[in-house]
């Protein structure tokens, strides 16, 4: 999909170009653009970093487990087959509560090791397409691995390849050799981030009021009833396609 | 007092979790360095996808591409009293939030923020994400390909926000 998506852009935006003349514009923007990408990215360590090793204090502490434990009836209602103590219901409850409260710069951080913590799930779990294996819980290594690893995990690799082949024979459009697809828990976790949690969009009334706006924050009510629709809208459509099998 | 509250809410998560870590007895330098590192990795392994979205967003901008589907569905909306600038906002806000927030001021300057299209832009703005890069840049961070029912449920998501935000506006005046 990503591939699609990608490749689209880029292919439609170059041919398009062509018709308007602003080759020149394109042709500046692919290195303008890049280059701040790593921009962005130098300015994303900081906040990663320091997020990323307060939420290890706290995690450390005990504060990530008790935080967690609170919101355990609504991960388990939408994630109920991520084990209940498994790090990335930490990091999801972590995620979703800095959503709601607008603190941008502590979402992303849980989001993304909420994401690589819903990988090594599926890892532990040997789904076809993440390398490892499964029966590996508790001695998550954290640092890529020493040779010997390496080649346990190419042969872990071979299994996997057979059993993508034997889930290609069984059903149509199986998948290709160590192409990861999304598992539900992730699917969910993405359409609730996408679906926006902010309850008060504290930019916004920032950009009212230095546009002169005689009632900056007259939006919050509306913008927490438009968000608690598109929100709703996802968690129906997360209750309807959680746990089937069939995916595109 | 929301400007206060945000101004103090860091430094307060901060001094509430390092407190917390120390009468836990936690090595909580310690704690901090590990988990920094790990914060650093992530934001390695994303750096690539960044990249090439950033590049894919700046070629589709820079063809004018982006302005001409807002201008073809711009002429629609105006009929309904909101202003050509909102269409083409909807489709930058899926890809890149720092290019609709410089378009977000462009309409608050053209037709003020207490406007239907600026009360529209502001609600709108508050109920959706930025899908295609979220999308990217988390399932690099797990190196997922195939993500299955993600992009329906998130558009889908994201019409209703919109649908909801224009009926409301409509409410609102």
């Amino acid at each position: 999909m990503l591939n699609y998506i990608w490749a689209g852009m880029l292919l439609v935006g170059i041919f398009y170009a062509l018709f308007t003349g602003n080759m020149e514009a394109v042709s500046n923007a692919c290195l303008e653009y890049a280059e701040s990408a790593v921009t962005l990215c130098i300015t994303m360590a900081g906040a990663m970093a320091l997020w990323v090793g307060l939420m290890e204090i706290a995690s450390q502490a005990g504060l990530i487990e008790k935080f967690t434990n609170k919101l355990q009836p609504f991960i388990s209602f939408l994630f109920a087959d991520v084990p209940a103590d498994h790090p990335a219901r930490g990091y999801i409850a972590t995620n979703l509560v800095a959503n709601i409260l607008g603190l941008g710069w502590a979402c992303t951080p849980a989001g993304l090791k909420a994401m690589e913590e819903l990988a090594k799930l599926e890892e532990e779990r040997g789904t076809p397409g993440y390398a490892a294996a499964g029966g590996r819980r508790g001695k998550r290594d954290k640092y890529g691995g020493t040779d010997g690893q390496r080649e346990e995990r190419a042969g872990y690799e071979t299994v996997d390849r057979r059993r993508g082949e034997m889930a290609a024979n069984g059903k149509a459009g199986g998948l290709k050799k160590g192409d990861r697809s999304a598992s539900d828990a992730m699917c969910a976790f993405l359409i609730l981030n996408i679906s926006s949690l902010q309850l008060i969009p504290v930019n916004m009334i920032v950009y009212r009021t230095k546009y002169g706006s005689t009632n900056p924050s007259g939006i919050i009510l509306p913008a927490i009833v438009a968000t608690c629709f598109s929100t709703l809208a996802g968690i129906l459509y997360i209750k309807m396609r959680y746990g089937r099998k069939n995916g595109c | 007092m929301l400007m206060r509250l945000s101004v103090i809410i860091i430094p307060a998560i901060i001094f509430y979790i390092v407190l917390n870590g120390v009468l836990n007895r936690t090595d909580v330098y310690d704690a901090f360095v590990k988990g920094a590192m790990d914060g650093l990795k992530t934001v390695v392994n994303i750096l690539p996808t960044l990249v090439g979205l950033m590049i894919a967003v700046g070629v589709l901008r820079a063809s004018g591409f982006l302005s001409m589907l807002g201008s073809v569905f711009g002429s629609l909306t105006e009929k309904a009293g909101i202003g050509a600038e909102f269409v083409p906002l909807v489709f930058i806000k899926m890809f890149s939030s720092s290019a609709a927030t410089g378009l977000v001021l462009d309409i608050f300057e053209q037709y003020g923020p207490d406007s239907r299209t600026g009360l529209l832009t502001s609600v709108m703005m508050s109920c959706t994400e930025t899908c295609f890069y979220t999308m990217s840049v988390y399932y690099m961070a797990a190196k997922v390909k195939k993500t299955r029912w993600t992009l329906p449920g998130a558009l889908l998501a994201t019409a209703v926000g919109i649908m909801a935000s224009m009926v409301i506006v409509m409410y609102l005046q």
